[in-house]
């Protein structure tokens, strides 16, 4: 296992390096400078002329390539003129909020769509099963944004029994103090966490009830019946460990959803993160803040991968264990 | 909206029915075409799809009113829906159901070019991939592992910050061209399969050139995955162009794409609602229709199944 | 004669397809019995149903295509198992009658250890801990032959031959000592010395715990080695019934002389060995249309009218003690006409 894992990390760096190369190239084609305004955009010369210096525009292509890696590999993300702060800084203000939202949203994703999948998988063909795929049919094809949008209309803005947006209280709770902060936290968090979660359960449980299915035709759930075992454990022991195999591919492919996702939900819920970042960052032509937050979201997505990668091969054991057969 | 136009809407709709009856006859002769209709979803998914793509051919026909018409901006903005307007009128009082009518065109139209880009590099990459395996595939699968890295919507609106002004050709290209990995992923598969039949054997003993092989005898029996993700990629494209024009960056105004209709109406969200909640609606369930399909369409085309 | 363990009359499982093909009748109208500390030799080629009679007794067909016709009766020591509430066959099924399949490495669960398999029939009917069930199942791998059980116990599948994965399946069927014992094509999906070694196997524990086997098999190598008695079914049903040495010596119903004369023979005379071999004519119908009257005679060298119009009971060969040897033929009313036609 250890081997396939070691070339899986080589590969995610691989994956970096040229989504990194990617940008480089894009930015280059647009119009040249990295990290640098162009057009009106005021920024003091200092700040000017020390980001030319440390990126060394007046320097042949391959050069500036090197320097941008490098200073990537700094920290160094440039500045963003909009916001007259190092982008760097915004985005670490700005990337936990995404992750504590994302990883809301995954969880109540694969809570729901779990528990969803293997109870249609129980009651396949039935009527349980196929009104239930219907509705988490209609839930799966929705722009996720719209969902935002009814909910807040429903839930914030007519019964006011969430906010209507933000992260939290920012007079009474700028940071999480104390056990009521974390509760306005959570309150908070639960409309935005709640529209990519539930979207996303829709299509976890179609592809769980999926697994379900085929993994209860299989011989060896036979077996487990033949040995006189409850219906309950055949299915949640010996079926559900296999039929979990392929849903943590599945997290692997969340990840791009949820991102994507994120911004457009956290523009409509005003939730300080990535999303809105960029977002702003377009509407006032930011270019260094939109290719960082680019950057970080294949990172992010990269490192998710590998995430599930590894937890793939610890919970298969014919990946972690080489057959000596 | 007067007697006319309902004609019009009910003749869309008895259309969208003869379709979707002419399907399901069609369908009952084969094998594959009763796999397709054993889904509870896919003819109603074909009944909705050929409604709405019905109201965008006839667009001109079926809505009542010019899409950019603001006949009052003041007095007629944000209108609930009435006799006059059953849909509503949104903050420049155009009318929603025109709009809606027209934006069909604009986010089908969309949604299917783009799927077309998408499919076409997809299938291309993937089968020379899995045609011509080593190097080819390595260095291919490769690159589509990078674009899956990246997730579309960052790539778009760097792309749109970084040329301030996207023509609508190019934005539909640039979907199409972050939109193709998974495809190629599912054909590669598929074609490397394949090539181990007989009937390649008999092509290349034939000495037909390996661009041959691959286009006119390979990729043909590939079609399964191909189709399916079709359908799938006008879904997925249309909601990503609608979040696109949702943030104001996609299709520019007037301009009603559905995204953009949505749009427009979040200003004024707790007011009038319908504003928004209509197009959105219209979008889920347009790609409601095409999962449905597409799931049939698994089904049917799933060469596994054909044993049974 | 002893009570039997396992009364089988008149089983039949039919299975609806969809298109409406019409049913399968895979199973048609079965009897038979299986006697404590016997092998009962189960024979017949693909599709003859009998994996489905074997899957019925412990009731594992899948309800929805399949179902069980009422009318069957299947008793195991006394009990109808076919009425039986589920919690009661559950106690029963890998407790007293237990079953091995034919594909091992599909059969056991890949994401399962070897010992966490074959323990848990243990855990779960006779309470043991997990540790004692571990201890068990170190003992049961030892009793298969397994070397090394200590290691193997914690063992994957995957990690583990073919043969050492039956008999993982021996191990994890026997563990609670059950009464009988039935083996779906056991050795099938391995090599031939392999398939020597379980069927020795499987002779040494029957000997050992003194439990019944159905031993249900293609081979008729495999019945002549191990089964007492054997059953061989064409087309759904019981076709000949006799003692092993009795049907080998004299096969009377014209399917069983056909499988026997279909077994190349090393000490068959020289003309005979290097000629073509024999085979029986025709294919097995199929179980949505079996053929009226007997079933087997638009295959059978010996047919005639009555065969094409009147289906055959069985009918009792005469020969010791009555229901020793039955057959399902007309030929045992009109002998004469067991004349091959030209």
């Amino acid at each position: 296992m250890t081997s396939w894992l070691v070339r899986r990390f080589a590969a995610s760096i691989a994956i970096v390096f040229a989504v990194v190369t990617l940008t480089f190239v894009l930015i280059h084609l647009a119009h040249g400078t990295p990290f640098l305004p162009t057009g009106d955009r005021p920024l003091s010369p200092e700040v000017i002329a020390r980001l030319r210096a440390q990126f060394g525009l007046d320097r042949p292509l391959p050069v500036q390539y090197v320097k941008y890696v490098a200073a990537l590999l700094r920290g160094q993300l440039g500045e963003s003129f909009a916001l007259r702060r190092p982008v760097s800084d915004a985005l670490a203000d700005a990337i936990p909020h995404t992750v504590t939202l994302a990883g809301a949203g995954l969880f109540v994703d694969f809570l729901v769509g779990l528990a969803l999948g293997v109870y249609q998988a129980a009651r396949s063909r039935r009527f349980a099963d196929v009104a239930l795929g219907n509705v988490s049919l209609f839930f799966n094809s929705m722009p996720t944004f719209w969902l935002g949008l009814v909910l807040l209309l429903v839930f914030a803005q007519r019964l006011h029994w969430f906010p209507v947006g933000g992260v939290g209280d920012p007079v009474l709770c700028p940071t999480v103090s104390s056990a009521r902060c974390l509760a306005d936290r959570l309150w908070h968090l639960a409309l935005p966490a709640l529209t990519l979660g539930i979207v996303g359960a829709a299509g976890t449980a179609r592809f769980q009830r999926a697994a379900m299915l085929e993994v209860v035709g299989q011989d060896y759930v036979r077996t487990a019946r033949a040995k006189g075992l409850a219906e309950r454990r055949v299915v949640l022991v010996h079926a559900l460990r296999n039929a979990l195999l392929p849903v943590i591919s599945l997290l692997g492919l969340a990840l791009p959803f949820l991102l994507t996702g994120a911004v457009l939900v956290e523009w409509v819920f005003a939730w300080p993160g990535m999303g809105r970042l960029t977002v702003n960052a377009i509407l006032q032509r930011d270019y260094p803040v939109v290719t960082a937050t680019a950057l970080a979201a294949s990172v992010m997505v990269v490192l998710g991968n590998l995430a599930a990668d590894t937890l793939y091969a610890v919970a298969d054991p014919r990946i972690r264990i080489r057959s000596d057969a | 909206m007067n007697a006319w136009k309902w004609l019009a809407l009910a003749g869309a709709l008895a259309a969208a029915l003869l379709v979707a009856g002419a399907v399901r006859r069609r369908a009952r002769d084969s094998a594959a075409g009763r796999r397709f209709l054993r889904h509870p979803a896919s003819t109603p998914g074909v009944f909705v799809l050929a409604f709405f793509v019905t109201l965008a051919v006839a667009a001109p026909l079926v809505a009542p009113y010019d899409p950019d018409w603001m006949p009052g901006i003041v007095e007629l903005q944000n209108r609930p829906p009435s006799r006059l307007h059953p849909l509503g009128t949104d903050i420049y009082s155009r009318d929603v159901w025109s709009r809606l009518v027209y934006g069909a065109r604009i986010s089908l139209g969309i949604g299917a070019l783009a799927m077309l880009v998408a499919v076409t590099l997809g299938a291309a990459v993937g089968a020379v991939a899995g045609y011509f395996r080593r190097w080819v595939d390595a260095a291919l699968m490769r690159f589509v592992d990078v674009g899956l890295a990246l997730p579309r919507i960052f790539v778009l609106l760097m792309v749109v910050a970084l040329w301030e002004h996207v023509p609508l050709a190019v934005l539909v290209l640039l979907i199409g061209f972050t939109s193709w990995f998974g495809t190629s992923r599912l054909v590669r598969a598929e074609v490397l399969s394949l090539r181990e039949r007989e009937f390649v054997a008999a092509a290349r003993a034939l000495g037909a050139r390996p661009g041959r092989v691959v286009f006119r005898h390979v990729l043909p029996n590939a079609a399964a995955p191909i189709i399916v993700s079709a359908a799938l990629g006008i879904g997925n494209v249309m909601l990503l162009e609608a979040g696109l024009s949702f943030l104001g960056l996609g299709v520019p105004s007037p301009a009603p794409s559905w995204g953009s209709m949505i749009f427009d109406g979040t200003q004024k969200m707790a007011v009038a609602p319908w504003t928004s909640v209509f197009p959105g609606l219209a979008i889920a369930v347009v790609v409601m229709a095409l999962n449905g399909i597409a799931d049939g369409l698994r089904d049917a085309l799933d060469p596994r199944r054909e044993a049974a | 004669m002893t009570e039997p363990l396992l009364r089988v009359r008149d089983l039949k499982t039919y299975f609806v397809t969809e298109q409406g093909s019409g049913t399968a009748r895979a199973v048609d109208g079965v009897s038979f019995e299986v006697h404590p500390g016997e092998t009962l030799g189960i024979v017949g080629e693909s599709g003859c149903g009998k994996t489905v009679t074997s899957l019925s007794i412990l009731r594992l067909i899948p309800e929805p295509p399949g179902h069980i016709r009422p009318g069957s009766f299947i008793e195991f020591e006394g009990r109808n198992l076919l009425t039986l509430a589920p919690r009661e066959l559950r106690a029963i099924r890998g407790n007293q009658i237990a079953m091995v399949f034919q594909e091992p490495m599909t059969s056991l669960n890949p994401v399962f250890t070897a010992g966490d398999q074959i323990g848990e029939a243990a855990v779960v009917h006779q309470g043991l801990s997990r540790k004692a069930a571990r201890r068990r199942a170190i003992d049961m791998l030892r009793l298969v032959g397994i070397p090394d059980p200590e290691e193997r116990v914690d063992h994957y599948p995957h990690q583990l031959s073919g043969g050492m994965r039956q008999r993982v399946m021996i191990a994890m069927a026997l563990i609670c000592h059950p009464k009988l014992l039935i083996a779906d094509e056991p050795t099938t999906a391995l090599d031939v010395t392999i398939q020597a070694q379980i069927l020795e196997l499987l002779d040494r524990l029957q000997a050992d715990l003194g439990m019944a086997v159905m031993l249900i098999t293609h081979d008729l190598g495999v019945v002549a080695g191990s089964a007492d008695r054997v059953i061989v079914m064409y087309a759904g049903q019981v076709v000949e019934q006799a003692p092993t040495v009795e049907l080998f010596a004299r096969p009377l119903h014209p399917y069983s002389e056909g499988l026997m004369a279909s077994v190349p023979r090393i000490d068959a005379p020289p003309r005979q060995r290097h000629g073509r071999l024999h085979t029986i004519p025709g294919q097995v119908p199929a179980a949505t249309a079996w053929p009226p009257g007997c079933r087997f005679h638009p295959r059978c060298p010996y047919a005639w009218d009555r065969c094409r119009q009147e289906e055959p009971p069985l009918l009792d060969a005469g020969t010791g003690e009555p229901g020793t040897h039955t057959v399902r033929c007309w030929l045992l009313t009109e002998p004469r006409r067991r004349t091959p036609r030209p």
